[in-house]
């Protein structure tokens, strides 16, 4: 089985892209499991469900990362899919901080921004762009020709391994050179492991300290004017 | 890539009946307009065009370029695809000053002498508006009509592009007689999808959609240039008329009567 890991920011189309993609590769009589992460709603696992009768499963991250979510569940998600004979497990993540990639080693990273998103982007989202493999690039028909060029030579510049797939998704245009890296990508295999190191996860934030300000805090923490330091035993 | 000729083979209409075009070519230089009524499959053929079709789009069209399939860089990479496609969504999103953006697409390109590309990119965008660009204006602060002028500039001087498609420019309020002029200047090959007759009776021919099926080609002829000499004097009329009305001025009936004798129509 493959697995295919897509993020992306909300809304550049991450959907439209992987129905295209399930819609090819069931064409071509192959299963497909779908999984949706999100944090709090979703109703894409439906529309799947709905849309090509496919097994698919939704997950709720809440109060968790969905990027830390996703590496809990995953494990189990992959052997959900497998016992479902699927040829191809698509996992669609909510993606939202930047900081993270889901990516796992050895299996297709995708990740869809939009040509709309403005020049700068691809400077701003690290790891997400950078570990990925292939970057699809959606809503390609709203913008300059002149743009795109810019939009795809900045996506190198922070990237220059990744591969490129210029679409417009509602139209299923150019998805076809995404589905080919697909096919051409490997068998997942074990041990599985996440391809970048999470940024610093445990701080007294996330474990529920409300107080404004870093003189409230310990741990790592950082003032306005200075570096990140240790504040603490 | 040198590219030589452009060539579409027929698919198939919206109910599955067969173009009746089986197949048309374009050579460097060529300026062609795709005509028919609205929902006819103008946008199609031109996307068709864009995508480099090969049986897999709904028409099952195909396009060749120098008599062989597109290679699969064209549509990967924008700067190595030879077709500039300017539709009436495209638009400019950054707000870069006009002239850093030009810079930096330049850049891209890897043009030499960027100053001179610029200034024939200016020059050529300020022929086709009303009102010149401001090379320090806001992209997004653009007129349409200007933006535009500017996408068709920049796809004709720095992108070079050899194939350009422009999907019903006429709507933006570009000077129509002027960009054919300066078009056929460019040894590149220009498909206008049209609803305009000064454009459309000026190439050299034009594709008749009907029911999403190419139906007929029309080639240029003398006589119907000579009728195409009449049409630019009415709408030159029209034109005068809407720059009066723009600069807030009244219509009078002397004003009508005195246009129409200057072209000898009046009684």
């Amino acid at each position: 089985m493959k697995a295919i890991i897509c993020a992306g920011p909300p809304t550049t189309g991450k959907t439209t892209v992987l129905k295209q993609v399930t819609q090819r590769l069931q064409g071509a009589g192959l299963q497909v499991a779908y999984l949706k992460i999100d944090v709090q709603y979703a109703v894409e696992d439906e529309m799947f469900q709905s849309e090509f009768n496919i097994p698919v499963k939704k997950v709720y991250s809440g109060e968790l990362c969905p990027d830390h979510c996703n590496v809990m569940v995953l494990a189990d998600a992959i052997e959900w899919a497998s016992q479902n004979r699927a040829h191809f497990l698509l996992v669609e993540t909510a993606g939202l901080c930047l900081r993270c990639s889901p990516y796992i080693e050895g299996s297709l990273g995708m990740v869809v921004l939009e040509a709309t998103s403005g020049m700068n982007l691809p400077r701003k989202i690290g790891p997400m762009l950078t570990l990925a493999d292939v970057a699809v690039i959606t809503k390609i028909d709203l913008i300059s020709q002149a743009e795109r060029e810019v939009f795809r030579a900045r996506v190198l510049e922070a990237a220059g391994h990744l591969s490129i797939c210029e679409t417009n998704a509602l139209y299923g245009i150019g998805i076809d050179a995404v589905v080919k890296k697909i096919h051409a990508s490997p068998e997942l295999r074990y041990p599985l492991i996440l391809r970048g190191n999470p940024p610093v996860g445990t701080c007294t934030i996330c474990v529920g300290k409300k107080e404004i300000g870093w003189k409230q805090h310990f741990g790592v923490v950082r003032p306005l004017e200075n570096q990140m330091f240790y504040r603490g035993e | 890539m040198k590219i030589h000729s452009l060539k579409i083979t027929g698919g198939f209409g919206k109910s599955g009946q067969p173009d009746l075009v089986q197949a048309f070519e374009l050579k460097m230089g060529d300026v062609i307009s795709i005509v028919g009524p609205t929902g006819s499959g103008k946008t199609t053929l031109i996307d068709d065009i864009a995508l480099f079709a090969n049986r897999n789009t709904p028409s099952r069209r195909c396009v060749f370029i120098n008599n062989e399939p597109a290679p699969e860089e064209f549509m990967n990479d924008p700067s190595k695809n030879p077709i500039a496609f300017i539709t009436q969504h495209t638009n400019f999103l950054s707000d870069l000053p006009v002239r850093r953006f030009l810079e930096i697409h330049a850049g891209i390109r890897r043009r030499e002498n960027i100053a001179a590309v610029l200034e024939e990119t200016f020059d050529f965008a300020n022929q086709l508006t009303g009102e010149p660009i401001n090379p320090d204006c806001g992209m997004t602060e653009l007129s349409g009509g200007q933006t535009r002028a500017l996408l068709i500039a920049d796809a004709v001087t720095i992108g070079n592009s050899p194939i350009i498609l422009l999907d019903e420019i006429e709507n933006a309020g570009i000077h129509r007689t002027k960009a054919l002029e300066l078009l056929k200047r460019y040894e590149k090959i220009f498909i206008f999808v049209t609803h305009d007759p000064r454009i459309a009776l000026l190439s050299d021919f034009r594709i008749v959609m009907q029911n999403g099926a190419m139906v007929k080609i029309i080639e240029a002829h003398d006589e119907e240039l000579r009728v195409a000499e009449e049409i630019k004097k009415l709408d030159d009329l029209i034109l005068h008329f809407r720059k009066l009305i723009r600069n807030g001025e009244r219509l009078t009936e002397n004003i009508m009567e005195e246009r129409l004798a200057a072209l000898g129509y009046a009684a």
